[in-house]
């Protein structure tokens, strides 16, 4: 049923200073990459990847940057929220070695996907980039679980010093990957995508959303794909025809939004 | 699935005959904000709030379907008859096959039913409209309303060509951990499965007391009840929520049910069965 479940936050976690991560009881079967309707009572429900998988435990990882998210920021142990889901499709992930490219925010979605590829032995090397050091996170999750990282900051803060689709490029060269899995700003994933040229690519798309359940038609692209549904994560054979793909959003009223 | 050419195309293609758009008013409007739609036992609860995108930038997604050849209803809403003329001159314009005036939102303030509560006002707009345009008209009117037949009567005497009914149903859902309306903007319109006997009679009390056809619409999800409403009197049907239920192909399903149920039954022409439960 398509209701939000209200529930009480189990634990908080601040990753930076302005990333955190809330952990809260959710005993359902989800695929990494899929996501929740996050209910915070009297402001929002806003879709939000998960970022824990536990068979019990589900938690989500988020920066504050609006209305929806500083309120969530400020949620802690004991408080209470509505949680519906999970939505969308989530990664496939196969072949001997893949790599995943994360930028910002996308390494909360990714992080379990790469620890799904690692416990289905393939090979992981993993790109996460950052503005700078204070934005990184998950680095040693990562790293602990057993996949390559490897780190880029455009003030060269911490690792190479530049985009992270630089590294990517690098990396895409010098190795036979069989996936390439991307999660994070659109132009960056759009560019990734041009690089990838004839690896199998995937990557997990953001648009505003209303009901998750696919619907309402909100948050469609192309020709009527539902981010909430077909997606958000699109292969390259659907991302050639999606033409809104790394060009525009929209906003809540349908406007498009030139990325 | 109505508020952009690529979606609607998809609708398109999977078997609908004629897509009728997000409504659309005169400038850009962003709706409530979340949660607008949620799932209930018996059918789906929403408040978005008539998010759209204006009718001016509208126009690229108007003129995209114009090129398929795809056929348009045109959904409008304004506050007064001189809102409702503008958009439809413009609907026109762009090329919609015809227009549905929206004169039966639950949820939306100024808007809606807020105006289509008023048979006046209703007769007004529907006449100005008709006169500045050449396409179609339909009006869809609301069930919450206690003089339904009489709304549509005055639709009818403004001389518009259809009437759709039923518009969603007022509505309400309380969370029992937050004890507080689920939706932001508290009261929403109630839609799918639960409503569909509501719809029925509305259809069946409205084509009692006019001559224009009737475009039957909620909740139906299968083709015995679209054959429900040809009975109760409709001419054509609208399918929403069923696209949650039973997947976008629906509308291909809801067609093979007709034609299967016909030939069960030994009717060939859909026209025959409109109204038949008036004998």
């Amino acid at each position: 049923m398509n209701y939000p479940k209200v529930l009480k936050i189990i634990e908080t976690r601040n990753e930076t200073s302005d990333i955190k991560t809330i952990m809260f009881e959710y005993p359902e079967d989800i695929t990494p990459g899929q996501f929740f309707m996050i209910w915070i009572p009297n402001i929002d429900e806003i879709p939000m990847s998960v970022s824990f998988i536990d068979k019990k435990i589900k938690g989500i990882t988020f920066k504050r940057i609006g209305d929806a998210t500083n309120a969530l920021f400020k949620l802690k142990a004991g408080d209470k929220m509505g949680v519906r889901g999970p939505y969308g499709n989530g990664f496939k992930i196969n072949g001997q070695r893949i790599l995943f490219v994360a930028g910002g925010t996308g390494i909360a979605m990714i992080a379990p996907s790469v620890e799904k590829a690692i416990n289905k032995e393939i090979k992981t090397n993993v790109l996460i980039g950052a503005k700078n050091k204070s934005e990184l996170f998950f680095e040693n999750r990562i790293k602990k679980y057993g996949a390559e990282l490897f780190v880029s900051t455009d003030d060269g803060s911490q690792g190479y010093k530049g985009f992270v689709t630089d590294l990517a490029k690098e990396k895409i060269s010098n190795n036979k990957f069989d996936q390439v899995l991307t999660c994070g700003p659109e132009l960056m994933m759009k560019k990734l995508f041009e690089l990838s040229q004839n690896i199998s690519f995937q990557a997990s798309l953001e648009r505003y959303m209303k009901c998750g359940f696919g619907i309402c038609g909100q948050c469609c692209v192309g020709k009527g794909l539902r981010v909430c549904k077909e997606g958000p994560v699109f292969n390259e054979k659907t991302l050639k025809n999606i033409e809104d793909f790394g060009v525009f959003k929209r906003d809540a009223s349908g406007r498009k939004i030139k990325f | 699935m109505d508020k952009d050419a690529g979606s609607i195309e998809r609708v398109f293609n999977s078997g609908a005959g004629a897509i009728v758009t997000k409504s659309i008013g005169l400038k850009p409007r962003n709706g409530f904000p979340n949660p607008t739609v949620i799932e209930l036992e018996h059918g789906i609860l929403n408040a978005i709030g008539l998010p759209n995108p204006g009718i001016d930038n509208f126009k690229e997604e108007l003129l995209k379907l114009k090129k398929l050849n795809i056929p348009v209803i045109g959904s409008i809403f304004g506050s007064d008859y001189k809102e409702f003329v503008t958009l439809a001159e413009k609907m026109q314009n762009y090329g919609v096959n015809a227009l549905e005036l929206n004169l039966s939102c639950p949820h939306a303030k100024g808007y809606g039913l807020e105006i289509g509560c008023d048979p006046n006002l209703v007769k007004e707009i529907t006449f100005k409209v008709k006169k500045s345009t050449k396409i179609p008209v339909f009006v869809k009117i609301s069930p919450n309303l206690a003089n339904i037949t009489e709304v549509a009567k005055s639709a009818e005497e403004g001389n518009a060509d259809g009437i759709v009914a039923i518009n969603t149903v007022k509505a309400m859902k309380i969370d029992l951990e937050l004890q507080m309306p689920v939706l932001s903007n508290k009261i929403g319109g109630y839609s799918g499965n639960a409503v569909k006997p509501i719809g029925i009679r509305c259809v069946y009390e409205i084509s009692k007391n006019i001559d224009i056809p009737i475009i039957g619409v909620g909740g139906i999800t299968t083709g015995k009840d679209a054959i429900e409403y040809f009975m109760a009197g409709a001419s054509a049907v609208q399918v929403g929520s069923a696209i949650y239920y039973r997947g976008l192909d629906v509308f291909k399903k809801i067609c093979d049910e007709i034609k299967i149920w016909m030939k069960h039954h030994e009717y060939n022409n859909l026209s025959d069965l409109i109204g038949a439960a008036h004998k």
